[in-house]
């Protein structure tokens, strides 16, 4: 590793920092629910499909409970109802549901209602297993073709069209892609509900669907069969259905998303205290399934100034790790992320990015690290691009990043051709061949540029790690401490779909998720 | 250079002719391939054509690097674009230009409208921080901007410039697939021209695939491309503005001002 730069015990100290930080927010997590925890919940017992006007069932169903003002109990509670109405299949049990007066329901004798939730929670049981059989099915075909050699690299494809980003990630992998990302239809963050089927239609990228992750893994299973080399799958769990698209992702096999637990308020204006209780459902879905989060630290340095603010990067990273923990994700789940994006034109840029991911290295030794590829400063001339992204290359085989998202040459200008993806990929793995094991042949000398610059960096990280401990996470949002964005806690998106729960709210895929070593 | 001079593509001495391309075909790596690559770039008129490089991309994907010679010759002095007369200023003459001429701070929004999320165009513009070394708008002491950031409702960004008379107000559109860039642009000037604001403010629009010509045909004042530098659309919008106030002539050029 090249550097201690930083002693253990300031790891430590950040580390304690960011659990008294988070151990608040999780008073509040622990008392609500969401809408789309809800949702989440329906889908797991299998309510899938759309009614009338195109409106998935589950948001249907939810939607009525919480008109009814009986969310709040959990949506599992009324399914178990509607079974015990006779209700003989999931969308029986949403038109019982949405039929009947559910404020006058009358409570069930305490004898019938306990017997009600242990036949739910068999249920959710039997539904969860399913689910680990499934997760099953991708890890043995990942032992079947192993994955090639870490750096992974990541490469996007955003046509819109399920069935044209089919073709594009296979030739992506075909040239030596690890990892596929299919990136969504804009504002697809700013829905309430997740679109149903295959999609052919979407802006600046496509519609993340659970049956278009189906189709997306299904070609990838296939290209990895013929490469005899896994090749992973990665979406966006974020926004207003964080914990439904976490869901789908893991039922279709998915191996990684995005999930940031405060990329949502800051950069989507999506509510915080909303945020908070999604972004935790969604990770212990992750933890269960194996699926391996990328964070999105790499946002605040594209809005704010990446030599100015490097500190909230890693700040945002010791609060984001803690948040996964929590969550069940373990080390190996957390792709956290960081991104070269310091202005060219300065002098030592090289040496600067390279001081900042040897300090997340540092700080994070057993994480895989996500690396992000500038695009602030990309100009138009490919040429110049192209150069600008071999260096991040070497920098994530300096640092053992697990994946790194490569550049492309025309990020300023369109999304990528077919052969930018091309020739990304080729400079890429001749960097990797090229400079593997170049970290542990050059020590990074303590008193030189590097070091001292991460342990400036550390420095303003801890203290912005102590101001968020005195004053609490909301504050420090509310001044713009991240990202240059600032946000209150009851404004944004999705308040309205935040629910206290009852005191006998009932959620048996919590109890599972919760349970689950 | 003299009048009625052609001038040729130039790759290592004057006239050669010489050009580089790029481009995919979708077929595998074969000598038909190449072959076909060849073929192509003698039918764009191309002669000497060296397939300098046939790559397998994929499976059934080629990517080619040929470089080639042309015959086209244009002549320099037939070409016609406005001269420059006005030298753009820098940071801080401009601001004297502002204090002395409008007397006044000038007034800028921004936004990324419709549904588009991505705020780097604007930032690159207005933030403090600017854009290649290239100080952004709200660095300048004698303009007042205003980023309201993204998925801003078209309405909402006129309503808020509209309550502080702003001079110009910049839209960016950086998502432009099945042209939805163009629609939302088509929107902000009908809402424009609703609130009766299109006279009285300057209407810049900005982004990766916007050109100049395509924003005066959706009813802006001027648009801003790639490599656009916050201070080609500061200078920009002060001439706009001392146009207006009649201090200046219409129809006046300047370096680095869209075109």
């Amino acid at each position: 590793m090249p550097g201690p730069f930083i002693s253990d015990e300031q790891v430590a100290y950040a580390r304690t920092l960011a659990r008294d930080i988070t151990e608040p927010i999780f008073g509040h997590i622990d008392k609500h629910t969401t809408v789309s925890v809800e949702r989440t919940v329906l889908r797991w017992f299998g309510v899938e499909g759309v009614g009338a006007m195109g409106a998935p069932l589950v948001n249907l169903m939810v939607d009525r409970l919480q008109a009814a003002g009986v969310l709040n109990r959990g949506a599992a509670y009324w399914y178990g109802r509607a079974l015990k109405m006779g209700a003989s299949s999931p969308l029986d049990a949403v038109e019982r549901l949405t039929a009947a007066p559910l404020e006058k329901l009358a409570p069930l004798p305490a004898a019938e209602e306990a017997a009600m939730k242990d036949e739910v929670r068999a249920e959710a049981r039997a539904a969860v297993a399913e689910l680990k059989a499934r997760v099953a099915k991708r890890n043995a075909l990942r032992e079947e073709f192993p994955m090639g050699p870490a750096p992974h690299k990541y490469v996007i494809v955003a046509t819109g069209n399920i069935y044209d980003d089919v073709d594009q990630a296979r030739a992506a992998a075909q040239a030596g892609a690890d990892v596929i990302a299919v990136i969504r239809s804009t504002a697809q963050s700013l829905l309430d509900y997740v679109p149903h089927g295959a999609t052919t239609e979407g802006y600046g990228g496509t519609y993340a669907t659970q049956e278009n992750f189906r189709i997306m893994r299904e070609a990838l299973d296939d290209e990895s069969k013929k490469l005899k080399r896994y090749v992973q799958l990665t979406n966006y769990s974020s926004g207003l259905c964080m914990a439904e698209i976490a869901f789908a992702a893991a039922w279709e096999r998915l191996d990684m998303l995005l999930n940031d637990a405060m990329y949502g308020i800051l950069f989507r204006d999506i509510n915080l205290r909303r945020t908070f209780i999604d972004q935790y459902f969604s990770r212990r879905i992750c933890a269960l399934a194996g699926i391996i989060i990328n964070t999105g630290e790499d946002n605040y340095i594209t809005t704010a100034d990446a030599y100015d603010a490097a500190h909230t990067v890693i700040t945002s990273q010791f609060i984001n790790e803690r948040f996964a923990h929590r969550a069940g994700l373990k080390d190996w789940q957390l792709g956290i992320g960081h991104s070269y994006e310091i202005d060219p034109h300065r002098p030592d840029t090289l040496l600067l990015e390279l001081s900042q991911a040897m300090l997340v290295r540092r700080c994070f030794p057993d994480a895989p690290l996500k690396y992000m590829p500038p695009t602030k400063h990309k100009e138009t001339d490919i040429f110049f691009s192209h150069a600008y992204d071999v260096m991040a290359d070497l920098v994530a085989v300096w640092t053992n990043q697990g994946i790194q998202l490569l550049g492309m040459m025309t990020e300023a200008m369109h999304t990528p051709l077919l052969a930018d993806r091309y020739v990304a990929l080729k400079a890429a793995s001749y960097i990797h061949r090229a400079a593997k094991g170049i970290d542990r042949e050059f020590t990074v000398r303590e008193d030189g540029l590097i070091a001292n610059r991460a342990r400036a960096v550390w420095e303003r990280a801890v203290k912005l790690l102590e101001e968020c401990k005195a004053d609490g996470m909301v504050a420090a949002i509310g001044r713009g401490r991240f990202g240059d964005v600032k946000r209150t806690e009851t404004g944004g998106k999705g308040l309205e779909g935040v629910l206290e729960r009852a005191k006998d709210y009932f959620n048996p895929f919590l109890e599972e998720l919760e349970s689950a070593k | 250079m003299a009048a009625g001079t052609p001038i040729r593509a130039y790759g290592d001495r004057r006239d050669d002719g010489v050009i580089q391309l790029s481009f995919t075909l979708p077929v595998p790596l074969s000598e038909k391939a190449k072959e076909a690559a060849k073929l192509f770039c003698q039918k764009l008129g191309l002669t000497e054509v060296k397939v300098a490089a046939a790559e397998r991309a994929a499976d059934n994907y080629t990517f080619f690097i040929a470089y080639a010679k042309t015959h086209v010759a244009l002549d320099w002095a037939a070409i016609d674009t406005p001269e420059l007369v006005i030298k753009k200023l820098g940071f801080d003459d401009l601001n004297a230009l502002i204090e002395k001429e409008v007397g006044r701070r000038v007034v800028v929004f921004g936004a990324c409208t419709g549904t588009d999320t991505h705020t780097v165009g604007i930032d690159a513009i207005l933030n403090m921080k600017g854009f290649s070394g290239d100080y952004g708008l709200e660095r300048y002491p004698w303009f007042e901007a205003f980023n309201l950031g993204s998925q801003v409702p078209n309405a909402e960004l006129i309503r808020r410039a509209a309550l502080k008379n702003a001079d110009a107000v910049l839209v960016s559109q950086v998502v432009t697939q099945r042209d939805v860039h163009k629609d939302n642009s088509r929107q902000f000037i009908e809402e424009a021209k609703k609130a009766g604001v299109d006279k009285k403010m300057t209407l810049l629009l900005g982004g990766p695939r916007v050109d100049h010509k395509l924003a005066l045909e959706l009813g802006f004042h001027a648009g801003f491309g790639p490599g656009t530098k916050p201070s080609d659309v500061a200078n920009f919008i002060v001439h706009q503005v001392l146009q207006r106030m009649g201090k200046e002539q219409r129809g006046q050029h300047w370096e680095g001002e869209p075109r």
